[in-house]
């Protein structure tokens, strides 16, 4: 039997929004399903993000936002994985986002969106057959 | 088991773990602690309300949470509000004011002005509350992080505008210790984070002795995952703190312990929150009399602002916050509240509207006029069931505070996390219980309608006005006398270093138009930066 390592998911909070009650949330249940989760806490700068992501050869991204600062940061974000060629790496987004952002931030590069309301289940559903 | 067992209905249980029963009697509130303890309205334990005529004399006061873009938007925002009613102002600041930067830092970049209102000096504040009567209108800042900073520059504003600050009421949330449980505007570490707060209570004590500088808040801890007995307990740990903190300062309880007050979370069952709010009232003013030897009652007065109710509402059928705001408006008279807010229907997904706000407003002002909330006061006491409610309740809170006492107690459980991590595996546990549909919510796992249109507007984001602002911060920086500001910065960083009170040198720093961000950096150089213990 060949063991394989789980797959990573970097959970990242950018910006400066101390709400994080859902990005934990998403964490816990991604860690429930069997991947193996890092959570970055606040404040994080997508140079960190990326940075981190890098370092620790994380197979999925996801952003939790709020502010309705997400088309900034997720250009830079977007901007950044490209220079550092880890546009292989799943990227995923959640949070308040209107519906006329998704779009938007698919031409960024995000995988997927998923606006508040989203169950549990189409996250993790959608994580594993993403890295699969 | 027989049949008759069969044939009972299910087991209830509250979400603070209280078994329901089916009827309520007499003997429930005997078994539970008794009568004895009720008291009457504006009496030791206070279980009843802090006053003794309540509403009657003056209904609770009105205060949305409100700000957006730059301080002349809010401006319009405030006066539409008190145009419509509003009794008080409840400011909401953007996240880098709250985290204590200035516009144009980098880290700023793309959340100006977005949740909140901007500010970087005291010019800011100058426009933020011009043609608003501040004796007439209370303000409230929703401010913690920054919070000495900004509750100077609320006072500098007001005595340059020429109200006597010795007379001036108003409140500052300045609660840090739950910032670093939820919310997370955070700027220093721990301990002088505390210290800071201490700094405030000190000089309110001595120069704004009618301002409320603490509102220590149960709130954002329950919206992160926390039930109504952990709400009130940690809330109660947290205050616990401040006051042993600044008794050990020299300050005398009957000094100070009459202008703290406390910010509470609404939604759930009813009946829990009007118990919660009760049994908090009563053990508060026990804990005052009795670990605090307080003598003075106002100082053992539960004084708090109970609404919003977030983490109640849904992005499904936003229509339904609507209905679910005025439940929530009436828990909170119910409950004898000193201050409403009550979260807007649209607030889950964007800055409410012009009529979002409105109907809040219309909402808490149709049960003062039509709904006869005022009429008299604490009108569910005597009730078995919620005066059984409220013994179990009190008694829970205790015994909450009590495991973390023993735990470490509430400095400690922040500073390694533990209290976080607790709180946000509660709030997977909900989410889990939501999922499944345990916990049952109207539009979201029942009475759904798939394929939903949602009317709802976003607020409009300009981006014009986050370069203005920028822009009138540069100019600041070039006309005001920058000597003197550097001359204040001094001094607030030699007092802080000399573990002095650095409030009346940010008194100076802000009247001499030093920023938010430099007065942030002056502190920090001294007190360091708060390193996240990130735990899952």
């Amino acid at each position: 039997m060949t063991t394989q390592r789980k797959k990573r998911v970097l959970m990242a909070k950018p910006g400066l929004d101390g709400h994080d009650v859902g990005a934990k949330v998403v964490a816990r249940a991604l860690m429930e399903a069997g991947f193996d989760v890092r959570y970055t806490g606040l404040r994080k700068s997508p140079e960190e993000i990326v940075g981190n992501a890098k370092e620790w050869q994380a197979d999925v991204i996801g952003l939790s936002l709020l502010s309705g600062s997400h088309l900034p940061f997720c250009q830079r974000l977007g901007e950044l994985l490209r220079q550092h060629e880890l546009t292989g790496v799943v990227w995923v987004v959640g949070g308040v986002i209107p519906e006329e952002d998704v779009e938007k931030l698919r031409a960024m590069g995000v995988d997927r969106v998923f606006p508040v309301g989203t169950p549990l289940e189409s996250i993790t559903d959608f994580v594993r057959e993403s890295t699969k | 088991m027989n049949k008759k067992d069969e044939s009972r209905p299910p087991p209830v249980c509250n979400e603070s773990g209280i078994e329901i029963k089916p009827v309520y009697a007499a003997e429930d509130v005997e078994q539970s602690g008794g009568f004895d303890r009720i008291g009457a309205p504006g009496e030791f334990p206070f279980t009843r309300g802090i006053h003794k005529d309540m509403y009657r004399k003056r209904p609770w006061t009105m205060r949305q949470y409100a700000g957006f873009g730059a301080p002349a938007e809010t401006n319009k925002r405030f006066r539409y509000l008190i145009e419509n009613g509003q009794t008080g102002l409840n400011v909401a600041f953007d996240l880098p004011t709250q985290v204590g930067m200035d516009s144009d830092d980098p880290m700023a970049s793309g959340e100006v002005g977005r949740v909140g209102m901007s500010v970087d000096s005291l010019k800011d504040f100058e426009i933020a509350f011009e043609g608003i009567d501040l004796d007439k209108i209370t303000v409230s800042l929703t401010i913690n992080g920054a919070a000495p900073t900004l509750i100077a520059m609320y006072l500098a504003m007001a005595e340059k505008r020429g109200y006597d600050v010795a007379k001036l009421r108003g409140t500052a949330q300045n609660d840090i210790l739950k910032e670093f449980i939820g919310r997370g505007t955070w700027v220093f570490p721990v301990e002088p984070s505390i210290k800071l707060v201490g700094d405030t209570i000190l000089y309110c004590a001595d120069k704004a002795p009618l301002y409320s500088p603490v509102s220590v808040c149960g709130y954002h801890i329950r919206e992160s995952g926390a039930d109504p007995v952990q709400e009130i307990a940690y809330a109660f740990c947290i205050a616990r703190t401040y006051i042993d903190h600044v008794l050990a300062r020299g300050m005398n309880i009957d000094d100070f312990a009459s202008r703290l007050s406390f910010n509470f979370d609404v939604y759930g069952s009813l009946f829990e929150q009007v118990a919660k709010f009760r049994a908090a009232r009563r053990l508060w003013a026990t804990l005052l009399k009795e670990e605090y030897g307080a003598e003075n009652p106002r100082s053992m007065w539960l004084r708090m602002i109970a609404g919003g109710g977030g983490a109640g509402l849904t992005i499904e059928q936003p229509e339904n916050n609507i209905v679910r705001g005025a439940y929530y408006a009436l828990i909170s008279a119910l409950s004898g509240t000193q201050t409403m807010a009550l979260c807007c229907y649209d607030e889950a997904y964007t800055i409410p509207s012009e009529k979002a706000a409105r109907i809040s407003l219309r909402t808490m002002q149709i049960l003062i006029e039509e709904m006869g909330l005022c009429d008299t006061v604490d009108p569910l006491a005597g009730s078995y069931y919620v005066e059984t409610l409220t013994n179990q309740m009190e008694e829970r809170i205790r015994t909450a505070m009590r495991e973390v006492d023993e735990q470490g107690g509430i400095v400690q459980g922040v500073v390694k996390g533990s209290v976080q991590n607790a709180v946000s595996k509660q709030a997977f546990e909900r989410q889990k219980k939501l999922e499944s549909g345990e916990t049952r919510k109207v539009g979201v796992n029942c009475y759904r309608i798939e394929e939903e249109e949602r009317t709802v507007e976003y607020h409009p984001f300009e981006e014009q006005v986050c370069a203005e602002q920028i822009d009138r911060l540069r100019r600041l920086r070039d006309e005001r006398d920058n000597e003197a500001v550097e001359r204040a910065l001094r001094r607030v960083g030699d007092d802080a270093r000399a573990a002095q009170n650095v409030m009346p040198g940010i008194i100076e720093a802000v009247k001499a138009y030093a920023t938010v961000g430099e007065l942030t950096k002056c502190m920090a150089d001294v007190y360091g930066r708060y390193q996240e213990p990130v735990c899952l």
